[in-house]
């Protein structure tokens, strides 16, 4: 079965971190790159996001398929934001330097294409995060760490289980659409829209229904064994904080400081050049 | 039928591992080029209206998320949540219905839809935008239109997909005082 979360285990400092440090670091990365336009910070994010991966021997092919696909989605979504807003830039920067026209209300200025570069760093300051966490982390022991930053333990435990079943019902879904397609089905582009959702529907109902009777099954071993009984539990994958991850802890928090301060010193969430 | 909280994890669970499966591996060409139909939210709205808004909220969370992570192309956290806003209006509807005792007529049909497309309005003609906006700054003529357009598509799949498997998982279970005593 492939792995689709993608975990690539090498022995690195990253890998070392437990995984609530990694969820920890990630949330407050996320949330300081999120909060901010700052164009410094947002220059100074994707710089530290490629020397963590340096520091992860995680190779840059282990990840260019998934690079790929966000660089298609970054393009996509600039394009649209320039197709639909061309004066962006010009609102929220509050001046307006035209630099050539396209016609209409087209006018490339130089406040947009400013805008448009910010944009740029902050996926390249969010994405590339979220690969290293993907990329370094069990999935097993993401769960456990859901519950050691606070999250219930009952909803941790829908987590493992939604990850613990996931290969199984892509093995039945996959079972039940050849059964199906040896029966004639076609969902290809061939067929018009209604016969298409129709024969989706051929595939999802039984994968569903016998899903509905693995839920009976499950909870009821679950029951048996006592589980929710207790507030508390422990994990099989849990593991106790080192030195190191109460440093990166820090070093991320840190870094939403830097960010909110920005936000208070520039009086806004946006670093204007042109004033 | 008394729903024991296990019964609801487990639920979520497997809940966010059908929606994984469906909005990652099954897809569905649309008429539009590189677009497909995400059947996701049509099991999302018929697991809510059997296990209730808390689970429909939660399994619209972590399986979004969980799509959105193995993708890699970060979260997008504005229409993760948008998800689970969407998970916990047609959860509403479970009070409503009887699904668990086999129970799916054309009134509970019209009941299930209503909330469906209010839940989808709400997600994604309101909540994403907003989202979008305030933590990505993107221009709002341009997340209104996007949000529309994923919206409406959502909204007609779970209409045919959401119900349909109602009412197959109505039909498959017996109904309530189908068995007599003997006289």
């Amino acid at each position: 079965m492939i792995n689709i979360f993608n975990y690539i285990d090498r022995p690195s400092p990253i890998h070392r971190l437990t995984g609530a440090t990694k969820l920890v670091c990630l949330l407050l990365w996320s949330f300081a790159a999120m909060l901010t336009y700052d164009t410094r910070m947002l220059t100074a994010l994707p710089v530290l996001s490629f020397l963590m991966f340096y520091i992860s021997r995680i190779k840059l092919k282990d990840v260019s398929f998934m690079l790929g696909f966000t660089a298609v989605f970054m393009v996509l979504n600039n394009v649209l934001v320039f197709a639909f807003s061309p004066q962006h830039g010009v609102e929220l920067y509050g001046t307006r330097h035209v630099l050539f026209s396209l016609g209409g209300n087209y006018v490339v200025t130089k406040e947009q294409l400013f805008y448009h570069l910010n944009l740029v760093l902050k996926y390249l300051s969010t994405i590339p995060i979220v690969l290293l966490f993907v990329c370094t982390t069990n999935p097993s022991e993401f769960a456990a760490s859901l519950n050691r930053i606070g999250v219930k333990y009952t909803v941790a435990y829908s987590v493992a289980l939604a990850l613990r079943y996931i290969p199984d019902i892509q093995r039945e879904y996959h079972d039940i659409s050849q059964a199906q397609q040896a029966r004639g089905i076609e969902m290809s582009r061939k067929q018009s829209l209604s016969k298409r959702l129709k024969s989706a529907s051929a595939i999802l109902i039984p994968l569903i229904l016998s899903s509905m009777d693995r839920i009976e099954t499950i909870s009821n071993a679950m029951e048996l064994r006592g589980f929710g009984k207790n507030k508390r539990r422990t994990w099989y994958m849990g593991r106790k904080f080192s030195k190191l991850d109460i440093l990166a802890m820090a070093f991320c928090a840190l870094l939403l400081v830097i960010s909110l301060s920005l936000n208070v010193i520039n009086g806004s969430r946006f670093w204007n050049p042109f004033i | 039928m008394k729903k024991s909280p296990v019964r609801t994890i487990v639920a979520i669970g497997i809940g966010a591992a059908l929606f994984f499966v469906l909005g990652r591996f099954v897809a569905i060409p649309s008429p539009v080029p590189n677009t497909n139909i995400s059947v996701q939210y049509g099991l999302l709205a018929f697991m809510a209206a059997i296990y209730g808004p808390v689970a429909g909220a939660l399994i619209g969370l972590i399986g979004h998320a969980l799509i959105d992570f193995s993708y890699g192309w970060g979260v997008w956290w504005s229409w993760v949540i948008a998800s689970g806003v969407f998970g916990v209006i047609i959860g509403l509807v479970a009070s409503k219905l009887q699904l668990a005792d086999g129970i799916f007529g054309k009134a509970d049909a019209v009941k299930f839809n209503v909330f469906q497309v209010v839940g989808h309005i709400v997600a994604w003609a309101l909540v994403a935008p907003v989202l979008d906006i305030v933590i990505y700054s993107e221009p709002a003529n341009k997340v209104f239109v996007q949000g529309l357009v994923g919206g409406v598509a959502n909204l007609v799949t779970t209409a045919i997909v959401g119900t349909l498997l109602c009412v197959a998982y109505a039909a498959a279970k017996p109904k309530k005082g189908s068995l007599k005593e003997e006289e």
